[in-house]
């Protein structure tokens, strides 16, 4: 088996790193190339950096800045925001990019699903979902980088996730949007639900606050990875402190 | 000396630059077999499908300028894959640089396919490309098609099925995994493939 993945996130904006609470009220937490460049210096098994509000304001990542960040990191580098042409994702890709992930455009349009994946194979596609607890399980919500623009878009979260796979997607990350930056755990039983309906990887987002909620999202969930954010960037966690818990706790890390 | 990435397709090929430029080689990506016949060594990374690879490839006379070239070459994953024989992925034809069918990873409930994620190296043998690389790795793979085990098998690694990692035979290489994002590890392959000798 794969080493369980521990992956870095960068929600950028304006340029700057930046952490919010349940998807609002961001702080600024750095500069993204030097934090992915550290965080890879840190064995961090992935790096994805997010363009929040590129979505909400139909644009995409600057490519060269893209390059920039990319050409010093030895990690595989995943991008997400606003991506929603297939010029667009070529473009990420060609700018050092080893996957691109697409949310609200995939939402907007199923079918991009497919037609990024016949270009670039499903390995490059990773679709990012962003869901909340409603009366019947999960729904999704869309535009989410933005207080101003983030609606629910009332699908399923397990029907949509079944769909992505089904439309061609490599890999599911799964932002559980009530546990976001509260740091109180990731949300098992979402996550547990969404294993048990897919065959490819699904990497868990939203909640981690200790090293023990990585052994516990692992251990109960079964995800392939586990996405942070905020508390590696507060410095609240450390890559290799979380490796060494978990390590110690029986999960298989690349250290 | 100039390293020719050549490019086919859409791919993370920047990836692959920013690598050899981190160990102070110039690389270019190219898609002209007279530009790949002049450099020193080649490399040819996967993108997209087999099938498709297979077909650019022939139509832009590159299949022909990588059977030619007599300096050091490395397919990197779909471009190891398409060394072999033949691939079961749209029963495409090899390059036949080594032996066997390429087969679909047989995925599980235990190990979803794609195979993404980084998983430990077994060497099977001495090899260049794995000079100063510890047995037992750590190295990134992202695939859906396997490699088989063969005599010039260098190493490999398991997920649901044990498959070739990485192969050697003279100055063909191959890693199903990306050196480009494979740490200290991936880069130490790299550099064993800038320093083998012409």
């Amino acid at each position: 088996m794969p080493a369980k993945r521990i992956i870095a996130c960068l929600d950028v904006r304006g340029g700057r790193v930046v952490k919010g609470v349940k998807f609002e009220g961001h702080r600024d937490m750095g500069d993204p190339a030097e934090l992915s460049a550290r965080y890879c210096a840190d064995g961090a098994d992935e790096i994805v950096i997010y363009d929040i509000t590129a979505s909400a304001e139909r644009r995409t990542i600057d490519y060269r800045w893209l390059a920039g960040v990319s050409a010093a990191l030895d990690a595989p580098l995943c991008v997400a925001g606003g991506i929603r042409t297939i010029d667009q994702a070529v473009a990420c890709l060609e700018s050092g990019a080893d996957k691109v992930s697409i949310n609200s455009p995939a939402l907007e349009r199923p079918e991009f699903i497919t037609e990024i994946a016949a270009v670039a194979g499903s390995q490059c596609v990773v679709v990012g979902v962003d869901s909340r607890r409603n009366r019947d399980g999960w729904e999704v919500f869309q535009y989410t980088g933005d207080t101003r623009t983030i609606r629910s878009t009332g699908r399923a979260m397990l029907d949509w996730i079944a769909e992505a796979q089904d439309r061609g997607a490599g890999e599911i990350v799964l932002n559980c949007m009530d546990q976001d930056g509260v740091g109180e755990g990731y949300d098992i039983g979402q996550l547990a639900a969404a294993r048990a309906r897919l065959s490819i990887p699904l990497v868990a987002s939203g909640g981690a606050g200790s090293a023990e909620h990585f052994a516990e999202v692992f251990a109960r969930a079964d995800v392939s990875g586990a996405l942070a954010a905020g508390a590696f960037h507060a410095g609240r966690l450390t890559i290799p402190g979380v490796k060494d818990a978990l390590a110690a706790a029986g999960v298989e890390v690349r250290r | 000396m100039t390293v020719g990435v050549i490019k086919i397709g859409v791919g993370n090929t920047a990836s692959v630059l920013f690598a050899l430029e981190r160990l102070g080689a110039k690389a270019v990506l190219t898609d002209d077999p007279r530009i790949v016949a002049e450099c020193e060594r080649i490399i040819l990374p996967g993108v997209g499908s087999a099938l498709f690879a297979m077909t650019a490839l022939a139509e832009k006379g590159l299949s022909r300028a990588i059977l030619e070239f007599a300096r050091p070459v490395m397919g990197v994953c779909l471009g190891q894959q398409m060394f072999f024989d033949s691939s079961e992925e749209g029963d495409a034809t090899g390059l036949g640089l080594f032996d066997g069918r390429v087969t679909r990873l047989k995925a599980s409930r235990a190990t979803p396919a794609p195979h993404v994620g980084w998983s430990r190296l077994t060497k099977t043998k001495e090899s260049a490309l794995l000079e100063g690389v510890a047995d037992g790795a750590y190295v990134y793979f992202v695939h859906s098609y396997v490699c088989p085990v063969t005599e010039a098998t260098a190493a490999t690694a398991a997920y649901g099925e044990t498959f070739c990692a990485a192969i050697e035979n003279a100055k063909v290489w191959g890693c199903q995994f990306h050196p480009e994002r494979s740490g200290k590890a991936g880069a130490r392959i790299l550099a064993n493939f800038l320093a083998a000798p012409c």
